[in-house]
């Protein structure tokens, strides 16, 4: 009897823990979600009024109520053009050259440290190297593609990381089948390796783009400009891209600026929102069930 | 060891593959220009200090109706930044918030170019108030001499004159890299850069009027038009330098009464670039309507004739 009713108690304290730590998390979700509200209604409310098609479709003004977000819009587009796909065939190359080719040595393991060192360097270190690599080196000027290619390197070692995970849990069965059927280790790679990794390699790499759309400091660093009455017409044009506008507008004196501001956040925001749900699209897309 | 040869192989294609195709677009957005003929076409580079950037946009905005060919862009990289650009002539114009130094010109020569100095408008750097302080309207240059200089102890506003409140003093000040900064400890503390350091800094000076509004017993200094668009929130401070106190506003700061916190503001153009049909008509349209447009984004201009004279030296 005695005992039994010990064994109740350590049973209630542990029932008692459980909703403790059920509540601890809840709690946690509930911060950031209402910080997450707080932001986004104000920025809704302030800047939806403002989100005109004129808006799209104008030049920067010096006049708060005729600047627009044409040549920043344009210029993001173009950026994330040359970037996205630059990014995606060399990440991926690279990740999958470290885990299929690549020997495991102290020189790959040496790499495998940089590369995941890398990820964590502040962008406007990757500003300066594109300063002195792209735009000065290479001469390619304050151009899209010397903003694309800076841009670039920022994300690449997220891609990699991410492409290597995607390809370490494809299941080793699925290679060994390949290889019994007498396929060479490239075409073990291609065909069965990156399809079945390519959901994973496609969210890694639309996160990572994502990541660049938002950066301002590399591209401030690289001279990337703030008025632009044009829109690109190639890789080598000039150019600027909305979070500049956006911090142009942020830091100006007249009140009515932060309100187009706001309306700028909103457009930056869906972009990236628009990104992220074309991820998880892919993502569903092509997770077929693997046995 | 030849799969990784291929490998490596299909990777240079790629590459260079995407460095051809950049290549290409831009050499054909290169013939543009020349195949429009007749009309003025071509770009003029401009960047350097955001004091001076709402001035060169304004000027950018307007000119681009007149001539929709010429691609003028500005950035706002910083007085120093936009000065790093225009020695080696990757710009044509340099925005300055404070004069050019001579190493900068000895650069520009040393290149086989030559610098023409055009003082565009002028600022009046304010020093401002919560509101509802009702003690320090007027302040001498010694007073915020002492408040500043990189030895002062002053804690609290009585330790600035016998008779101000006993509260504690709470400062806000542009960041230490600003032009705004530079000439500010110029002429208060006597010596550029050199101030003390307890301060809230920031480059953005929309944190500064929020700081100074929302704090009854702030002090800070920013650009006078920061103050214009933001009057209803703050006091501003009138300069005492022994000839009775003076303050900022548009007639005080072109006369020249408004001592010594008003300070010219400068573009400067590169000699070369001026050769170019498309820069010099961007730079005489910048001074036939510098009268009209720089009020308009809150700088006081020179008198017209200032700009005629000027006008003279860029023909």
């Amino acid at each position: 009897m005695l005992a039994h009713s010990r064994e109740h108690k350590i049973y209630q304290w542990r029932k008692l823990k459980d909703t403790l730590f059920k509540g601890l998390f809840f709690t946690a979700i509930v911060i950031s979600l209402a910080a997450l509200a707080a932001l986004l209604g104000g920025i809704l409310m302030k800047g939806l009024p403002y989100l005109t098609l004129d808006f799209l479709s104008s030049y920067p003004s010096r006049f708060a109520a005729k600047a627009g977000i044409k040549s920043a819009l344009a210029g993001t587009f173009a950026f994330i053009m040359i970037t996205g796909p630059t990014a995606f065939v060399v990440g991926v190359l690279t990740a999958v050259y470290l885990e299929e080719y690549a020997k495991k040595n102290w020189l790959t393991n040496l790499l495998q440290l940089n590369i995941a060192n890398l990820a964590g360097v502040p962008s406007i270190v990757y500003g300066m190297l594109g300063m002195v690599i792209f735009v000065r080196g290479l001469g390619l000027g304050r151009s899209v593609l010397a903003g694309a290619l800076t841009m670039t390197l920022l994300i690449l070692p997220v891609i990699v990381v991410a492409t290597q995970e995607a390809i370490k849990a494809v299941p080793v069965a699925l290679r060994h089948a390949s290889y019994a059927l007498g396929a060479t280790t490239t075409q073990t790679v291609f065909r069965v390796v990156l399809p079945v990794a390519m959901p994973g390699i496609l969210t890694g790499t639309i996160l990572a783009v994502s990541r660049a759309l938002g950066e301002t400091a590399p591209l401030i660093t690289i001279g990337a400009l703030t008025y632009v009455a044009f829109l690109p017409t190639g890789p080598m044009s000039e150019f600027t891209v909305l979070p500049i506008q956006i911090f142009n507008w942020v830091s100006r004196p007249q009140a009515a600026f932060q309100d187009i501001a706001a309306a700028g956040i909103i457009v930056l925001l869906s972009i990236m929102l628009l990104l992220n749900g074309a991820a998880i699209y892919l993502r569903n897309k092509y997770r077929k069930p693997v046995e | 060891m030849n799969m990784k040869k291929g490998l490596t192989l299909g990777l240079s294609i790629v590459m260079a593959a995407t460095l051809l195709v950049g290549c290409g677009g831009g050499k054909t957005e290169e013939k543009k220009p020349a195949a429009t003929g007749k009309k003025l076409a071509g770009s003029v580079k401009i960047d350097g200090s955001s004091t001076v950037f709402p001035i060169s946009e304004a000027m950018a905005e307007e000119f681009r109706k007149i001539n929709p060919d010429v691609k003028v862009t500005v950035g706002e990289s910083g007085t120093t930044g936009g000065m790093k650009k225009f020695v080696p002539g990757e710009i044509d114009i340099a925005d300055a918030s404070r004069p050019i130094k001579k190493e900068e010109v000895e650069g520009v020569k040393k290149r086989g170019d030559d610098v023409i100095e055009i003082p565009i408008a002028y600022d009046g750097l304010s020093v401002v108030i919560h509101k509802d302080n009702t003690w320090a309207g007027t302040m001498t240059v010694a007073e915020l001499k002492k408040l500043w200089e990189p030895t002062s102890t002053v804690k609290k506003w009585s330790e600035i004159r016998a008779g101000w409140p006993d509260q504690p003093i709470k400062l806000y000040g542009p960041g230490t890299a600003s032009g705004t900064f530079e000439y500010f400890t110029e002429v208060i503390v006597g010596k550029s850069k050199s101030s003390r350091a307890d301060f809230t800094a920031s480059e953005d000076d929309n944190v500064l009027v929020k700081g100074v509004a929302g704090d009854k017993n702030a002090l800070g200094y920013f650009g006078y038009v920061y103050y214009l668009h933001n009057k209803e929130k703050m006091k501003v401070v009138s300069i005492d330098t022994g000839k009775g106190a003076v303050t900022p506003s548009e007639q005080t700061i072109k006369d020249g009464t408004y001592k010594p916190l008003s300070r010219p503001i400068f573009i400067y153009v590169s000699k070369k670039s001026l050769e170019r049909p498309e820069v010099k008509e961007f730079v005489t349209f910048y001074l036939k309507n510098a009268s009209k447009l720089i009020p308009q984004v809150g700088y006081v201009p020179y008198a017209e004739s200032h700009y005629q004279e000027m006008l003279k030296k860029v023909q």
